[in-house]
């Protein structure tokens, strides 16, 4: 019974088509669902720009004004209007120089393996699915796993090698990820085309997929290090300093063998930590300090990120195929 | 890759650095040691660098007694077992009291009914047994409004809260827990200024910071034959002279006496008690008595080893007795 009406009516609107003002009102309501969600997607989207841009403004309208270059090369000071940020820039450029130094060649190398040469089988599946987990695994941990290792086993000490090593291997996944989807953007053709004319696999990489997809890499490789210059909670667990009034080791001298790597074994500290110390002291003045800090931080971070993004507007423009 | 794992040995090879002198411990003191450092750094050109960690006084303990650090910072004396762990490595070490420290127990300033508060009533709230029942003002006090108590205080990690708790509770870190604590204690400043039933207790730098927003409230005491005592309010001369009892505390520096041997630990300590009475009001922190910094030195000069303390601290206690008192470990 009931399916024979289901039935007629079927029938009933295949033989009479809509009429003209059924379609339009039909289309009138699609085409408003449409514009109604790309109103709440744009209002998701400034509300989250809003927010940030809130953050921002309120931290640099405090900030700002304490930001001179006084504040760039003075040292930590008990005296809020004379203290500066030497040794917390200093100490995160050298921490970041070592990261860099670590995370690059095991990241690009171990993104290489994995897109040129490994198998596809189960035991590449498992390596793959632990980089991704590690991505996900939270910095205190590493933190935790550095003291352990490198502190007390290998006996770095509390150190920029220590703490670049930490970092190092705590944006290592991101560098590995990046690396692979640069590779994977390179069309096959490019490679045969290469091992067709007699190139070995490895100078097929060398000559071609290395330098074609080298602005993806460097993109990824400048977001993980963005990352890691706001990291704190490992640097804290390794023990990296509050106060240091004074500077690493040069790494170049006047005697020989002119270059000395033993900055690497100073006691150091970063920008987060220092903002951190300023944030928790009773005195107002200190937390002025603290907010040019963060905005200093912050604008660091929204340069690099403007970097990567050029780099990546750039090689795309060169890139033809 | 040969050629760098050669050169990262022999970075690794090279020696740890020199002529540094390495501190950690307490994040109370360390405004101290801040403007020690910052002076010593100055009067010894580069000769000597000091490194200051806030690893907090039980973290910098642990470290202290590895034989890590030369000097540790210490918002209380050492607890038996850290007392154990330097035993066991070997560590000797001088106690010094450096300064003073209150904690005061603050209100909104708009709070009119409280003025002063008893050692008994303050138990009254924060007891572990008051927790979940004790909730509003007139349960502690009649004279006080029917209105809900709101509490803030340090976190189980602060020394605060250890030296809080002996000193009311009478037992170090035993507090009921459904209160607002925070180890930031600026976070405790925000929540009581904001609060108007709020009470709770911050360090004395940070009521000092914040007068305008705060409301100290007054300590009353008993003497020793039992007559209640008017109600002391915090400030250096109370603190000074041993009437704001019994929530202020001296504050320490350890020194490991294997660390004296090294020459910038030797000039460090020296330099330390030369200035430190300059220093310590210059960054809000209540000096302790001229005779007690005399004191503490020559007992730094004659390396007079060990602690005075039982393994826990002792709540009013006048500093020159502290001083005097011999070694028990």
């Amino acid at each position: 019974m009931e399916q024979s009406m289901v039935q007629t009516q079927t029938a009933r609107l295949l033989r009479e088509p809509m009429s003209d003002v059924d379609i339009a009102r039909n289309l009138k309501w699609r085409r408003m669902k449409n514009f109604m969600f790309s109103v709440v997607g744009l209002l998701t989207l400034l509300f989250a720009i809003c927010t940030l841009l809130a953050l921002f403004i309120d931290l640099a309208m405090t900030g700002v004004p304490r930001i001179s270059a006084e504040f760039f090369t003075n040292f930590p000071s008990r005296f809020p209007e004379k203290a500066g940020i030497l040794s917390a820039w200093v100490g995160s450029l050298a921490v970041m120089i070592t990261t860099a130094v670590v995370a690059i060649p095991i990241g690009v190398a171990a993104g290489i393996y994995l897109e040129e040469y490994a198998p596809k089988n189960f035991f590449t599946k498992i390596i793959e699915l632990n980089i991704i987990n590690l991505a996900g695994v939270p910095s205190i941990t590493f933190g935790l796993m550095a003291l352990g290792l490198f502190v007390y086993k290998f006996k770095f000490g509390q150190s920029i090698l220590t703490a670049g090593m930490t970092l190092g291997l705590l944006v290592l996944p991101i560098v590995i990820v990046t690396t692979r989807e640069a590779i994977r953007t390179i069309p096959n053709s490019i490679r045969e085309a290469s091992f067709g004319l007699g190139a070995s696999h490895w100078q097929t990489i060398q000559h071609h997929v290395l330098p074609y997809s080298s602005g993806g890499i460097l993109t990824g490789v400048i977001i993980s290090l963005s990352r890691a210059i706001g990291e704190t909670a490992p640097l804290i667990t390794i023990g990296a300093l509050t106060f240091i009034a004074f500077l690493p080791t040069a790494p170049v001298s006047d005697v020989f063998p002119y270059v000395s790597f033993q900055w690497l074994h100073d006691a150091f500290t970063v920008m987060p930590i220092q903002m951190f110390n300023w944030v928790s002291r009773p005195q107002q003045e200190f937390h002025v300090n603290a907010a040019a800090t963060g905005t200093v931080l912050l604008v660091m971070t929204l340069l690099m990120n403007g970097v990567a993004i050029y780099i990546r507007y750039r090689f795309r423009r060169r890139m033809k195929w | 890759m040969l050629k760098l794992s050669a050169l990262l040995l022999f970075v690794w090879m090279s020696p740890a650095l020199a002529q540094t002198v390495v501190v950690d411990g307490s994040s109370t003191v360390y405004p101290i040691t801040e403007a020690v450092a910052e002076e010593f750094q100055k009067e010894f050109k580069g000769k000597y660098k000091v490194t200051v960690g806030t690893k907090g006084t039980g973290g910098g303990f642990k470290r202290f007694c590895r034989g890590e650090t030369d000097v540790q910072n210490a918002s209380r004396p050492i607890l038996k077992l850290e007392f154990d762990a330097c035993k066991e490595t070997g560590i000797k070490f001088i106690e010094l009291p450096i300064a003073y420290d209150a904690t005061v127990v603050v209100v909104h300033p708009k709070n009119e009914w409280i003025k002063d508060i008893t050692v008994e009533e303050l138990k009254k709230i924060w007891e572990p047994s008051a927790q979940g029942k004790v909730t509003k003002w007139n349960q502690i006090n009649p004279k006080w409004p029917d209105q809900p108590l709101k509490l803030f205080g340090a976190g189980s990690d602060s020394g605060t809260f250890d030296y809080f708790t002996e000193a009311i509770v009478g037992k170090a870190k035993s507090s009921r827990g459904d209160y607002t604590a925070s180890e930031d204690d600026n976070t405790l400043v925000q929540g009581v200024s904001q609060e108007k039933n709020a009470i709770g207790y911050i360090p004395m730098a940070y009521y000092m910071g914040n007068t305008a927003k705060l409301k100290a409230v007054g300590i009353i005491t008993k003497d020793k034959k039992g007559k209640v005592l008017p109600g002391v309010l915090p400030s250096r001369k109370t603190v000074e002279d041993g009437s704001y009892q019994p929530l202020a505390r001296p504050l320490f520096i350890y020194i490991s006496q294997k660390a004296l041997n090294k020459p910038e630990v030797k000039e460090y300590a020296s330099f330390f008690m030369k200035n430190v009475a300059t220093l310590v009001p210059s960054v809000q922190y209540i000096p302790l008595p001229a005779s007690a910094y005399e004191m503490a030195t020559k007992n730094l000069n004659s390396a007079k080893l060990g602690t005075v303390f039982d393994g826990h601290s002792e709540v009013g206690l006048r500093i020159e007795d502290l001083l005097k008192k011999e070694a028990k470990h």
